[in-house]
């Protein structure tokens, strides 16, 4: 059979045409927005780039996304790990209604989990008259916000941990019992290592979204600057007020954490197919 | 010696769904009744008016249309990223596969400001629009825009596994028995990713419905013309209007369920595709 003639693959011309077509797309959806963060980011120099960095508002802002981060990477990384032991090592029933329950953060417009937030905790809600009495502030305040942005990512380190640990069965977590072990040596020496590229996959997207939430935390936070402004809300305000380069200055730092982001991800992923 | 009785030896079952169970209870189930709770203190009429308001079916319909829209424009262009990303090799094809993405890791308030820049009448790719009387930015065609930017990666990545694992020998099988290679596409591939692509375009079309972040730049907010259900719902609450707000959350948590509803369906479907193929 001819070359030319070979109906197993696309010629060479249909081949170029669809890649060509495929990178344009992603070109004007993907790259060409995220050089466009950097070029803002430097369009009035290196030195106002720094300084809309190392301006107060803006380290208060940056603060505050690092404060989420560290209260919501390692409550969501124990309950996924609570809730995959629970979930890929033992029967119980309503178990699937329980992953459901798990997964619904990601089914829930952010707008709508933050604005859960407020009619729970709001000076409206339910316990908005109990939390004026005794002078709690959760919504509009610091709480309200590490909160939101628990409740947005709950599901990531646990759906990345019960399809793993569903596959790899039981058997070596049950001999290592069988020859002495305790259940923390056991979990330690067994478990983690088995699962630990799956849990550090979670971890790395959790992490993703909790700096980069945006919706839900700007339901709750009440956007006073300085208390209750995380970055990716700074970039709106700076934005809103055309103060575009430091804007773009903010969301560049953003954008940089997004990059590493995909890049620990890529590389992490490749461990899990290993 | 049956090896089933040793199941229940392994520990920790109490402490682990207990834990489990509080944190569910805690983080996601109480806030939500909360809602129910609010929403039933909202009187029938009260709740028909603000979710039938000409301004709030005008959000309504502009949400569900342009989510509709960008879905389906992930749905083509995500299986044709998808396709050249398993299918071809060419420079740069890992960067940019990991560069897919993007939209989940990037902050949407980043990505909003980016596309509204990159798509403003000024913008690099909004500049070369204009002289062919497109506008982009603070139009609903914006929307539109932003919505398929925060659905790109659904599609992609439900469909690249499927087409990574797919039998190369029927493709070869096809061609063999005198299939042109659009035959085999049509008659032998497609149905083989119809599942995963469809659960792809619901999940960005569920993504796209509730998002707020990319969209509040590039629309312009104009009530009635550029305004989606998730800015009105904010616009809302900004008035201090907590029954209104609440009756359209609800409409979209009860939304939200019948989605969720549809991707579990979707997914058996594809796991009995699997198990037949």
């Amino acid at each position: 059979m001819m070359a030319g003639t070979d109906r197993r693959t696309e010629s060479r011309v249909v081949r170029w045409t669809l890649t060509a077509v495929a990178l344009a797309f992603l070109l004007c959806f993907l790259f060409v927005p995220l050089a466009v963060v950097f070029m803002q980011a430097f369009a009035e120099g290196v030195r106002a780039y720094w300084m809309a960095l190392v301006e107060p508002m803006s380290l208060a802002a940056l603060r505050l996304t690092a404060l989420a981060a560290l209260v919501a990477v390692p409550a969501n990384t124990l309950f996924g790990l609570a809730a995959a032991w629970a979930i890929a090592r033992f029967d119980f029933p309503g178990r699937g209604l329980l992953i459901t329950l798990i997964d619904l953060p990601f089914a829930i417009s952010p707008v709508v989990s933050g604005l859960v937030f407020v009619l729970m905790f709001g000076a409206q809600g339910l316990l908005g008259p109990w939390l004026i009495a005794h002078d709690i502030k959760i919504v509009f305040a610091v709480p309200g916000i590490l909160l939101a942005t628990m409740f947005v990512t709950v599901p990531f380190v646990a759906r990345e941990l019960i399809p793993v640990m569903q596959e790899q069965g039981s058997e070596e977590e049950q001999a290592a019992l069988a020859l002495g072990a305790s259940g923390w040596q056991m979990f330690r020496r067994v478990t983690l290592p088995n699962i630990r590229w799956a849990l550090l996959y979670g971890v790395v997207l959790l992490n993703a979204r909790a700096i980069g939430e945006f919706g839900a935390v700007s339901m709750v936070s009440g956007h006073i600057r300085g208390q209750t402004n995380t970055a990716a809300l700074h970039v709106e305000i700076l934005y809103n007020e055309y103060n575009f380069a430091a804007a773009f200055a903010v969301a560049s730092v953003l954008a940089l954490m997004a990059l590493a982001t995909l890049a620990a991800k890529s590389i992490v992923g490749r461990r899990i197919t290993q | 010696m049956r090896p089933r009785l040793r199941r229940h030896v392994l520990p920790g079952f109490g402490l682990s769904l207990g834990f489990t169970l509080s944190y569910v209870c805690l983080l996601i189930l109480i806030p939500l009744t909360g809602v129910v709770l609010r929403a039933r203190s909202i009187t029938w009429p009260e709740f028909v008016a603000s979710v039938t308001s000409e301004r709030a079916l005008a959000a309504f319909g502009l949400s569900l249309g342009a989510a509709v829209v960008a879905a389906v424009v992930n749905g083509v262009f995500g299986l044709l990223v998808a396709w050249v990303l398993v299918r071809y090799r060419f420079p740069g094809r890992r960067l940019i596969d990991a560069c897919v993405d993007l939209p989940f890791a990037l902050p949407t308030s980043v990505a909003g400001i980016a596309l509204t820049t990159v798509y403003s009448p000024a913008g690099w790719l909004g500049q070369q629009l204009a002289p062919l009387g497109i506008q982009v930015a603070f139009t609903r065609l914006g929307v539109i825009v932003a919505l398929t930017f925060i659905g790109l990666p659904f599609v992609v990545r439900a469909v690249q596994p499927v087409l990574e694992d797919l039998d190369r020998e029927i493709e070869d099988a096809a061609a063999s028995l005198g299939a042109t290679r659009w035959q085999t596409f049509r008659h032998v591939l497609l149905p083989s990713i119809l599942p995963a692509l469809l659960t792809g375009v619901t999940l960005a079309f569920a993504r796209a419905l509730g998002e707020y972040g990319s969209v509040v730049f590039i629309s312009g907010n104009l009530p009635f013309r550029t305004e989606v259900i998730t800015l009105l719902i904010v616009a809302r609450l900004e008035q201090f209007d907590y029954a209104g707000a609440t009756a359209m959350a609800s409409m979209m948590l009860g939304v939200s369920f019948l989605i969720l509803l549809t991707i579990n369906l979707l997914q058996a479907w594809s796991r009995r595709r699997g198990a037949l193929a």
